[in-house]
């Protein structure tokens, strides 16, 4: 399954801040970890999340800082801030809205007889 | 035969230099960009998959790198105004050297600062007093380029780490130019005085170019460097007058508003010694840019030669329509002495900017055009004057403004030449470009005859 450009690049942060929450990480764990907890369904191509670390970092959400791994390697990891956890809290609750109010429509859908076909008066055209 | 490790090494650097390109990537973001393909590529090699096929498909799991820049770039757009950033971050092992060249820069500029001073210690007046320039017996004048020039060519000594035998020679060419240029017995304030004190720094600054260019100055390219950064250091120079300049009005008025006067200061210290340390600060600022910031020079000269070339039409177009000739004033040579070294400069700079592979285009015409207006317009002011300089006498200043004309002219007559062939496709840009750098020894040897020679031939006038 092919999840969005739109949808993807708008899950971007809270997932990167929410895993920050777990525990520092370098950009390759924050990767892997995006690709376990989906079950590989959302597959991000791995140089756009550096933008995205540095727009978080930015906005004081996150801070880098170089550490040389046990390969010999020089990572950089980024740590989730005060900040960075208060805007998780809020991007939180926006997400379970938006969660919540979608869960309600699919149920209506799944009680219609037809199965969950969405409706033909909403207008989105047959793909 | 190259080991699997060996040529997975040889395509991640090519990735690498790929990747630097971009400038809104910066050197740490491609360690970490790098450094996340490693961990990739180490990843699938676990799976099974061969080196290069890990590096396949590791680069296309980064993603489109155009993408990935542009992501970069919005994120980061100050990255796209190249700055000129002379101290790296903190987190940079490049920092080191580039402290050790601020301080060396540094030393020397003081030096130089110093320098102009030092006249003082031995009984001279101070340059710069209280009603303008005071310079007796012309030592400052004279003088001024051992002030500096040793000193930049020094910066070049050490930053190519020439050895001694260059250093030394370099050193003796100073002490001879100083040793010459003192001994003389000038009459004070004579045209040949003048002249040496003019002429000098010009065969000096390729004593400088020894220094810029070090072992390469015997191939073109060391010597068209040199033309580049010539132009640069001009140009940067200018500006940091400009700011020199500001700088010292404020000084003098936030002064005058206390009630201190400080113009003393101002045209004693900060004038002369500011003159001095800009161009070694210059050198090394043109020096830290040129990979980073476009270079000014070109760009000026794509801007002025169309104007110039409309400029000199223009007279010659005004010349047939009203009939007249160039008046023939006494110092008129020296107008179009100043026109030929315009018209040089901009081809001179134009060549250097010039991929020397690329077809000819409109804007070759146009250079041509503009080197045979200027040589037109060059030769009529030449025969205007031929009849007429006998009868004004055969002045000191006459003749170097007739030999530098003649130096002129001889280089760009070649020029036009080279030039037209390569427009019709006999010839190529790279002998222009040999040509010009070939030429460059001859104002110089030129500029030391003047120095040399003129004050015996003209009885010291």
């Amino acid at each position: 399954m092919n999840i969005s450009k739109d949808l993807v690049a708008a899950s971007a942060a809270p997932l990167v801040l929410a895993i920050l929450a777990e525990g520092d990480s370098y950009g390759y764990a924050i990767i892997k970890r995006v690709g376990e907890l989906s079950d590989g369904h959302l597959q991000w191509t791995d140089g756009m999340l550096y933008p995205v670390l540095h727009r978080l970092e930015r906005l004081g959400y996150v801070e880098a800082s170089w550490a040389t791994a046990d390969s010999g390697r020089r990572r950089r990891y980024y740590r989730i801030t005060d900040v960075g956890r208060s805007h998780l809290k809020t991007q939180k609750r926006q997400w379970q809205v938006v969660d919540s109010t979608l869960r309600g429509i699919w149920m209506e859908f799944s009680s219609m007889p037809d199965g969950g076909q969405i409706p033909a008066q909403w207008g989105v055209a047959p793909t | 035969m190259m080991t699997n490790d060996d040529a997975l090494e040889a395509q991640i650097t090519q990735w690498r230099n790929w990747l630097r390109r971009r400038q809104a990537i910066g050197n740490s973001d491609v360690e970490e960009l790098e450094g996340h393909l490693r961990d990739l590529v180490a990843d699938l090699r676990a799976t099974g998959l061969a080196a290069d096929e890990a590096f396949l498909v590791a680069v296309k799991r980064m993603g489109n790198l155009d993408a990935v820049s542009r992501e970069f770039a919005r994120e980061h757009s100050d990255r796209l105004w190249k700055q000129l950033v002379v101290s790296q971050g903190p987190d940079d092992g490049l920092n080191r050297s580039g402290l050790r060249e601020s301080l060396v820069v540094l030393a020397l500029a003081v030096a130089a600062g110093a320098a102009i001073k030092l006249p003082q210690l031995f009984g001279y007046p101070h340059i710069g007093s209280g009603d303008g320039l005071v310079d007796e017996g012309g030592v400052y004048f004279l003088n001024l380029s051992f002030f500096v020039l040793p000193l930049l060519a020094g910066y070049f000594a050490w930053k190519r780490q020439l050895d001694w035998a260059s250093c030394s020679r370099l050193a003796l060419a100073f002490a001879a130019a100083a040793l010459v240029i003192n001994v003389i017995p000038f009459v004070p304030t004579g045209d040949t005085e003048i002249l040496a004190g003019l002429h000098l720094p010009i065969a000096l600054w390729l004593v400088v170019g020894f220094a810029y260019a070090g072992a390469r100055w015997r191939d073109g390219c060391g010597r068209m460097d040199f033309v580049r950064f010539s132009g640069e250091l001009f140009i940067y120079y200018v500006l940091m007058a400009l700011g020199g300049g500001v700088l010292t009005g404020f000084t003098t008025v936030i002064f005058a508003a206390i009630g201190a006067d400080v113009e003393w200061f101002a045209l004693q210290w900060m004038l002369p010694c500011g003159a001095m340390g800009a161009v070694i600060v210059g050198a090394w600022l043109v020096e830290a840019k040129q990979s980073v910031i476009e270079n000014m020079a070109p760009v000026l000269t794509r801007l002025f030669t169309p104007l110039f070339t409309a400029a000199l039409l223009a007279m010659l177009a005004t010349m047939v329509w009203t009939g007249s000739g160039i008046a023939v004033e006494r110092e008129v040579l020296i107008g179009f002495d100043l026109l030929l070294a315009v018209v040089l400069g901009l081809l001179l700079y134009s060549v250097s900017a010039r991929d020397e592979q690329a077809p000819p285009d409109a804007f070759d015409a146009l250079q041509l055009l503009l080197v045979v207006c200027a040589l037109v317009v060059d030769t009529l002011a030449l025969t205007a004057i031929a009849g007429r300089i006998s009868e004004f006498g055969l002045t000191p200043n006459r003749v170097a403004a007739l030999g530098e004309n003649l130096v002129l002219l001889v280089n760009l007559t070649w020029s036009a030449w080279l030039y037209a062939r390569f427009l019709w496709g006999r010839g190529t840009f790279t002998a222009l470009e040999r040509w010009q750098t070939a030429y460059l020894p001859v104002y110089a040897v030129w500029a030391a005859f003047v120095v040399v020679a003129f004050p015996p031939l003209f009885g010291f006038m």
